[in-house]
């Protein structure tokens, strides 16, 4: 690019209706040059705090807390360790446990459930499907704190507040419309042949969920998979009010560093990275998807 | 409504669409008969469950909203009181928490509607390392909200070791404003971190609207010489009308549910308490639970308005996807 612009000048000259049009092609060049430059820069301001945690992280107190910054200060686990309970014995093991399990049961049990749900909405409609799909939608527009009053009485007079498995639960509930929403969207670009073959052959409902739409659609489901465990990771309103110590979650366990503690800008990076990392592992390794999931399937 | 128009979109893929004959059987045939139920009882897990979580707790806020219940008077619990409302629009504590709602939501949403539209755009073009710069740009929306609003609380606004005035004493050396940016910027401080996270999330919507252009069309405006800016004006923006809904009514949903960066960077302090942060704390602290359901019930209805807009948007969607 940068070459083709310091070759260009000399051969300007050669004619005016030449020059004129590599005149407007050279321009278009800079300002390609330019707007690709200004690309990365907008890049890097975004993705900077994201790097400037990671490498806080990975110094020492002393370091981390300097003015102006120290950015080539030696690297070091310290926070690492101080995150996992060095010093103060606090360890996050549980809560980052308890996030597993929130995480990963819900979005297993949402997909067992939405499979079937989306079936009978795309390939065998049944009746008034549009208006299923749009209630499904619907609820995901009612904000948790609308329900979240009712929901802590329930919890405190059953029993279940501070309870993992109530968390699975209501996880289940957050994230079942948006699968059932993706699903169908991954269902519906089957073609009708397939399923045709399929009742043909004499395959039931059972057989062809089975052996012709999960191997088919295994792509969206792993898509719908990594949209619900974002999801459920990241949760903090309903895990804060309804678990304290038991049940608590990554998210709430990161609360604990909501107010200053001297130097501790080094830990709470180290807490933040470790939080975030299976995130950030999923969504890009998933990027493409991660569109798709975001607008509910309405965006390929 | 939504089925008048959007008929089983399967079929519609090949064909044109088939009118649908006007069922006249009675109800009970209809809904009663084997083959029906076979058809739904896929669905019915699923729904059921949804309903049961998600209805109930609704509507069992509605009832509770007009009962003078409050944890420290369990014994005179009464029904069929407006005095929440009333609070709820008198108190002006409440009221303001009601506009710094609107307004972080306004805010927020339409400025990461502009970056992420500008951004798209420079996306969409071809330059070196372009993969990599989507990369770099998605990396914000992945990091977990309370994660992100600590990493910004300490990390970048802390007025003493912040990276912030850490940059402005390495440009302007030892006598460089040092802002206690949390303090004496709190809305700006939240509006940022969320802007900052949110960004994301509109450029890929946007950037895949914008590679959804039908490429043959947008040559051949080009072939007829149609400049840049007309290009944009005429095509871009109207393909891109609806992805801008979208992105922004999607947006506008989370946002609204906002508590997060509001709970861990200021806990509602300095004129920050937007509604779901003055729901949870009406809950916890004073423990009023008929008024905290009076206020999630305005939550809920300021929600549904959107919603409908959002809904028609993604139906609109729905049909010219297929």
């Amino acid at each position: 690019m940068t070459t083709a612009l310091a070759s260009a000048p000399s051969k300007l000259a050669a004619s005016r209706r030449a020059s004129n049009a590599r005149a407007r092609h050279l321009g278009s060049r800079r300002a390609n040059f330019a707007l690709g430059l200004l690309a990365w820069v907008i890049g890097i301001l975004f993705v900077f705090p994201v790097f400037y945690m990671l490498l806080t992280s990975l110094h020492s107190e002393f370091n981390a807390a300097t003015n102006p910054p120290s950015f080539f200060a030696p690297l070091t686990l310290d926070g690492y360790r101080e995150f996992f309970g060095a010093s103060s014995g606090a360890s996050p093991w549980p809560p980052l446990i308890n996030s597993v399990t929130a995480s990963v049961v819900s979005t297993i049990v949402v997909i067992l459930l939405a499979i079937p749900a989306a079936y009978a909405l795309s390939v065998k409609p049944v009746e008034k499907w549009t208006d299923v799909m749009f209630f499904f939608l619907s609820t995901k527009f009612l904000p948790a704190v609308g329900g979240l009053l009712p929901l802590y009485i329930i919890a405190k007079t059953i029993g279940v507040l501070d309870n993992i498995n109530f968390i699975v639960i209501l996880y289940t509930a957050m994230n079942l419309p948006i699968a059932v929403w993706m699903l169908r969207s991954f269902l519906a670009d089957i073609p009708v042949e397939l399923f045709e073959a399929a009742a043909i052959d004499g395959a039931g409902l059972v057989r062809t969920l089975r052996s012709i739409i999960v191997p088919i659609i295994s792509p969206g489901i792993a898509a719908t998979a990594l949209i619900c465990f974002i999801f459920s990771w990241n949760e903090l309103l309903l895990a804060n009010t309804l678990t304290s110590i038991v049940a608590q979650t990554a998210p709430v366990f990161l609360t604990s560093f909501v107010t200053s503690q001297g130097l501790f800008l080094a830990k709470v990076c180290a807490a933040a990275t470790a939080v975030s990392l299976p995130v950030l592992i999923a969504g890009f390794a998933a990027q493409d998807k991660l569109v798709q999931g975001l607008s509910l399937g309405a965006v390929k | 409504m939504a089925t008048a128009t959007a008929t089983p979109v399967r079929s519609e893929k090949n064909e044109p669409k088939p009118s649908k004959p006007k069922d006249t059987r009675p109800f009970n045939e209809r809904w009663l008969n084997k083959k029906g139920w076979l058809r739904r009882v896929p669905l019915l897990p699923a729904l059921v469950f949804v309903v049961i979580m998600t209805q109930l707790p609704f509507l069992a806020t509605l009832v509770v909203s007009f009962t003078n219940w409050n944890a420290n008077y369990p014994d005179e619990i009464a029904f069929g009181t407006l005095q929440n409302f009333a609070t709820v629009f008198t108190d002006p504590g409440l009221r303001a928490s009601v506009f710094f709602t609107i307004l972080l939501t306004v805010t927020v949403v339409l400025v990461s509607l502009a970056f992420g539209l500008g951004i798209a755009l420079l996306l969409n073009r071809d330059f070196l390392g372009r993969g990599a710069v989507r990369t770099m740009m998605i990396a914000p929306f992945l990091v977990v909200p309370v994660a992100a609003a600590l990493l910004w609380k300490h990390a970048m606004y802390n007025p003493e070791y912040g990276l912030f005035n850490g940059v402005l004493t390495q440009i302007f050396g030892a006598s460089a404003p040092q802002p206690d940016w949390i303090t004496d910027f709190p809305r700006l401080a939240i509006m940022g971190e969320l802007i900052w996270q949110w960004t994301p999330f509109m450029t890929l919507i946007l950037l895949a609207g914008l590679q959804s252009r039908p490429g043959d069309i947008m040559e051949a405006a080009q072939v007829d010489g149609a400049g840049t800016w007309q290009t944009f004006a005429n095509m871009t923006m109207p393909h891109m009308r609806r992805y801008l809904e979208l992105a922004g009514l999607l947006g506008t949903i989370y946002i609204i549910q906002q508590f997060d960066s509001v709970f861990t960077m200021t806990a509602g302090a300095y004129g920050t308490a937007n509604l779901p942060y003055t729901i949870y704390q009406t809950l916890y602290n004073a423990q009023d639970y008929g008024l905290a359901s009076a206020q999630g019930v305005i939550v809920v209805i300021g929600t549904i308005i959107i919603a409908t807009f959002t809904l028609r948007t993604l139906s609109s969607l729905f049909e010219e996807g297929n």
